[in-house]
């Protein structure tokens, strides 16, 4: 099954509410580890991994488009 | 702040000397209703309960309408209660309708969205119309009904509860005076006196981030939409909105620096380059600048004795989802119907414990929906502004991204878990549930009339009515209830088969609707006992649970 980024959630604000609700009070460090340990439970729930392939290689991509984004701004 | 603004309609009056004033101080003048505040809740809520029969006192402590567009956005529920106010038509003549939103992140467009993508509905999704001409419309509707007392530069002063009643004091130009009241409805804005004479808290979130609005006068080509944008290129790294009013006046919102001097920031020479950066030009004069943090709260309780308080007094919100008049305007058509009733006794005083069930309720909605959006935009911490850009960066391919980005949750009306409803007992697949607000659609009184299931509800007087779908053996509406019919001799029809799609119903069906239009109960087969018992329990005859 191929990664599916068609907006699953019923309701999308709950979601990211809940993801931004987890890292209130941690510190910066704190909510890096935390981030790690979130990303490998969601992994094994996804359970397949050219999915997980697949999600790596379009998060990558984001990454590279907003440096470049960057660079122009900065030139 | 105001700069400038000449609406067309009359924004001054006079204080008038009233007869209550020469009245003894042991017997001062007794009344059924004193709603405090004439800003756009305190007005409409007046003039419903005059509609319904109730003689209302409305002071207000100005004897002006303020300046400022302050409140633009008007939602489509809005707009049907202002049809059933009498003062729909003047408000959609004169404010310019949109339906489509649009999302920016720097240059390109992230995308768009239509708050209204389907046809058959008497009115749009929103109209932008400065809060002045709202008031200013409002006012004059008043002038038609001898039944509201509009008293200007009327301060009330204080505050004291007696048993089943309350006890004011106004101060006018001409000294004090004193009046009884059955009930006193504080419509008196987020620095509400009312609420401090009562003794309430009015707890919750203050943002930190700072925020310039500026109304500016211009002729420009932009299409009438909601334009917000994340980090623009003509305001690096901070959020900005772009939005249309009337007489060639536009909303610009502009984020600024959490530190950022409020008096500096005002100055208009300041403010010049930001929006002349903004537009790509200076070509435009100030009707308005203002600077605001934004804050997110509510009253515990918005019953306190026989003061019930109204809009802004009880919940404040933040501005992104025009959730602030128009909640207001919500309140005032839930309190008056029920506010009715219990004067005339025809409904126990435990009704109204059920505008607080069902309002505190919707203001937690939309202070919940109106934090997400001012916090989506100003991030409180590192991690939630790596949050934001991940989302902003995925939101460019991805679905799911999108739907994320937070620019603005645009008000509809709430759905009540309410003791007034009673629960579903067939199997409905769509259409308003029980605690839902009833849904437009075209109807015909004859072949090639054109009109709307609003029109036949504010017709019917806006009170309990059933809306049934004729199978040649339809059901006779319990006494006082007023009667819809869709299909069958003498019923109304439904051209475009909509009013059926849109409440899921099949001949046979009934939905039984409140005075303030929201479904009560609905039935695929109704029998008159079942409607009976739903008319009993909206009306508030089982509540006794609710003190």
């Amino acid at each position: 099954m191929p990664l599916s980024t068609n907006s699953n959630f019923a309701r999308p604000d709950d979601a990211f509410r809940a993801i931004v609700e987890a890292h209130r009070g941690l510190t910066d460090e704190q909510s890096a580890d935390f981030d790690a340990a979130l990303v490998l439970i969601l992994a094994n729930h996804i359970g397949d991994i050219d999915v997980l392939r697949e999600a790596i290689g379009l998060a990558k991509r984001r990454m590279i488009d907003g440096q470049q984004q960057q660079q122009q701004q900065q030139q | 702040m105001a700069q400038a603004n000449s609406p067309q309609a009359k924004t001054q009056f006079g204080y008038r000397r009233h007869p209550d004033q020469d009245r003894p101080g042991q017997s001062p003048a007794e009344h059924p209703v004193v709603v405090v505040g004439a800003g756009p809740v305190g007005l409409s809520l007046a003039i419903d309960l005059a509609q319904r029969g109730q003689r209302v006192v409305l002071l207000d402590d100005a004897d002006r309408i303020g300046e400022g567009s302050r409140a633009i956005c008007f939602s489509k529920r809005s707009l049907e209660y202002w049809d059933r106010l009498g003062v729909g038509d003047r408000m959609v003549d004169k404010g310019v309708v949109w339906s489509v939103g649009r999302i920016f992140h720097g240059e390109s467009q992230l995308y768009q969205f239509n708050l209204l993508p389907e046809d058959g509905h008497k009115r749009p999704a929103f109209i932008n119309l400065q809060q002045y001409y709202a008031e200013a419309y409002l006012v004059d509707r008043i002038s038609d009904l001898p039944d509201i007392d509009l008293r200007w530069r009327n301060k009330v002063t204080g505050l004291e509860q007696r048993n089943d009643s309350v006890l004011l004091t106004i101060e006018t130009p001409e000294g004090a005076y004193r009046l009884h009241a059955q009930y006193v409805i504080a419509c008196d804005g987020a620095r509400s006196s009312l609420r401090q004479m009562v003794g309430a808290e009015f707890a919750g979130q203050v943002f930190e981030d700072q925020f310039l609005i500026a109304d500016v006068k211009m002729t420009a080509e932009f299409p009438t939409e909601r334009w917000f944008w994340f980090d623009p290129p003509f305001h690096a790294g901070r959020s900005a909105l772009l939005h249309r009013q009337p007489d060639d006046v536009w909303r610009i919102d502009l984020q600024l620096h959490r530190y950022a001097d409020p008096v500096v920031e005002k100055k208009p020479e300041n403010v010049r380059p930001r929006i002349a950066r903004m537009l790509g030009h200076d070509k435009f004069e100030f009707e308005w600048i203002s600077l605001y943090k934004f804050q997110c709260r509510r009253m515990d309780r918005f019953i306190h004795g026989s003061v019930i308080f109204a809009g802004d007094s009880a919940h404040q919100v933040s501005p992104f989802g025009a959730r602030g008049a128009n909640s207001g305007l919500e309140d005032a058509e839930n309190l008056s119907w029920k506010l009715d009733r219990v004067l005339r006794g025809l409904s126990p005083a435990s009704l109204l414990e059920t505008y607080h069930v069902e309002r505190s309720l919707a203001a937690d909605e939309n202070i919940r929906e109106s934090t997400r959006s001012t916090d989506f935009m100003a991030p409180n911490s590192h991690q939630e502004a790596r949050l934001r850009k991940a989302v902003l960066s995925l939101a460019k391919e991805t679905e799911f991204g999108k739907r994320m980005v937070n620019g603005g949750r645009l008000s509809v009306p709430c759905s009540y878990d309410s003791p007034l409803s009673s629960p579903d007992a067939d199997a409905w697949c769509g259409g308003p549930s029980p605690g839902c607000s009833m849904l437009d659609a075209p109807v015909a009184a004859r072949a090639g009339e054109q009109a709307y299931l609003t029109d036949a509800f504010r017709k019917g007087g806006t009170d309990f009515t059933l809306l049934s779908f004729n199978n040649g053996a339809a059901i006779d509406a319990p006494d006082g209830v007023k009667d819809i019919r869709i299909g069958g001799e003498g019923g109304l029809a439904d051209p475009s088969g909509l009013v059926a799609k849109r409440y899921d119903a099949e001949p046979g069906a009934a939905y039984l609707l409140r005075p303030d239009g929201y479904v009560a109960a609905r039935f695929r087969h109704p029998t008159r006992a079942a409607i009976a018992a739903a008319l009993s329990r909206a009306q508030g005859s089982n509540l006794n649970g609710l003190n």
